[in-house]
């Protein structure tokens, strides 16, 4: 037993802190990504299109499947073998990319079961007024359901941030690839992963005060 | 003018409306009556296609449909000559009552939001509901969530208004006011199909009651034969027990 080397960690709080924008710019721009891919997979598997339903399906199924470490290594190691225009990719896009495809396949069944608890009326009265299927879904379904959604989607982003420290495995340094780093430099493993943990704690329990707040506003709106 | 030929509604093998004939006039107000479960529904919602017809044709104004072989262009066609009202309202909840009457003129009409806006201040005017413009219809008294919904029907200019039982899902205290405003709707001549149960306001509105039963047409006239000479025996029956 030991003491901790405080002094290191205090150190190396503003190093790993440089790398927080990375972590946060990988997950906002995959959760963009897969925010859009959700809703396109989620409405298809409400509205079944025929010859495309079985493929939504089999890509649901595999990217829930499957891990995403496995994923990731799939695409950045893998993939360059067989497509060679993927030569190329680098280790960050691979990791949104890779977020992106294994999260919306969470997000589009989220979705999906949002846009099934919108009241039928509603589909019914857009259908009255002669909307087309998709102006139907922009302007009255998926806003609904993606009030209904919200919170879950919220924390699938929380996973998504938590996600991106695989990033680390392609070779990325992000917040944990950095504390990789500074700990095989100093041999203090204890002190660099602890600090690092402590870090994706803040920055997770900031987002969950912001899912509260989120949450007592969506109870609200509609109602004024 | 509207006509309607043999249009045909089987849930499985029970024929809901059973080849139905009807011609409607511009500016007619007619009513449908009929016990539970005989396709007043049924029939307005083929008519806008909620449901859909397996036999027949629908002309409405300059429309005109088989059903048989309705392509989408032909139902949305349909849908934007017909404006429906529902039993439940069925308001958009994500829209204020201003943007609920805005909605179609703007995407499904393609009118500027402008124009829409003023035309949805006009009707919100008509309904008495001008104060209300902001409001969600979860804000909104069943009474008024139901004259957000008549005045997004009337705000349309379609040919036909449909209404669905528009007054029984309301409290009782909110009754007169919908039927005050489908009184003025009326007045305006517009062509209205209205299914109800108040035998009152059918009698007062109506220039031809329409009896129903099995998913047929059974008796029609003014509402002083159909109301007070009753020809069909399952309509006396009937009248005698709503009275
Ligand atoms: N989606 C459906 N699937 C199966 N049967 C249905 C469906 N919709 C209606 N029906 C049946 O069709 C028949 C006619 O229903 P409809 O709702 O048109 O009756 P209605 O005259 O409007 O009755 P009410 O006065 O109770 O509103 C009923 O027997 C009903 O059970
Ligand atoms: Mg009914």
């Amino acid at each position: 037993m030991r003491a901790l080397d405080l002094d290191y960690m205090l150190g190396l709080v503003p190093v790993i802190l440089g790398y927080v924008p990375l972590t946060l710019f990988m997950a906002a721009v995959a959760m963009l990504c897969a925010l859009v891919l959700a809703s396109l997979l989620a409405v298809e598997r409400v509205i079944r299109v025929p010859g495309l339903d079985w493929l939504v399906v089999l890509f649901i199924s595999f990217f829930r499947g499957t891990p995403l470490l496995v994923q990731l290594f799939l695409f950045y190691y893998g993939l360059p073998q067989v497509l060679s225009f993927l030569t190329q990719i680098n280790g960050v896009t691979a990791a949104i990319m890779g977020l992106t495809l294994h999260f919306s396949a969470y997000m589009a069944e989220a979705i999906r079961a949002a846009i099934t608890g919108v009241d039928r009326s509603q589909w019914e009265a857009a259908q009255s007024i002669g909307m087309t299927q998709a102006q139907m879904m922009r302007r009255i379904v998926l806003p609904q359901a993606g009030r209904i959604a919200a919170p879950t989607l919220v924390n699938y982003f929380i996973d998504m941030i938590k996600g991106t420290s695989l990033a680390f495995t392609l070779g990325v340094t992000e917040m944990m690839g950095a504390t990789q780093k500074e700990a095989s430099g100093s041999f203090l493993y204890f002190e660099a992963f602890l600090v690092v943990a402590i870090l994706y704690w803040i920055i997770v329990e900031v987002l969950s005060q912001g899912q509260k707040q989120l949450e007592t506003h969506l109870n609200k709106a509609y109602a004024r | 003018m509207i006509s309607i030929r043999g249009l045909t509604k089987r849930f499985g093998s029970t024929a809901v409306l059973d080849g139905i004939d009807l011609d409607i006039a511009e500016g007619e107000r007619v009513v449908v009556i009929g016990p539970s479960g005989t396709g007043k529904s049924t029939l307005l919602r083929c008519l806008n296609f909620l449901d859909r017809p397996d036999a027949g044709t629908i002309a409405i104004g300059d429309v005109s449909v088989d059903v048989a072989r309705a392509t989408k262009r032909d139902i949305l066609a349909l849908r934007r000559a017909t404006a429906f009202v529902f039993q439940n309202y069925a308001l958009f909840a994500n829209k204020t009552a201003k943007e609920n009457i805005m909605e179609a003129l703007v995407t499904v009409q393609g009118r500027p939001r402008e124009e829409a806006e003023r035309r949805a201040r006009e009707v919100l005017a008509e309904t008495g509901l001008a104060e209300k413009a902001d409001s969600y219809p979860a804000a909104l008294s069943g009474g008024q969530q139901q004259r957000v919904g008549i005045g997004r029907a009337m705000a349309i200019g379609a040919e036909l208004m449909l209404f669905d039982e528009p007054t029984s899902a309301l409290d009782p205290e909110w009754v007169g006011e919908v039927l005050d405003l489908m009184r003025r709707v009326a007045a305006q001549r517009q062509t209205m199909l209205i299914v109800t149960h108040e035998m009152q306001f059918a009698r007062e509105i109506a220039d031809r009651v329409i009896f129903m039963e099995g998913g047929r047409i059974v008796e029609q006239g003014p509402p002083g034969q159909v109301l007070e000479a009753p020809h069909d025996a399952r309509l006396r029956r009937f009248l005698r027990r709503v009275a």
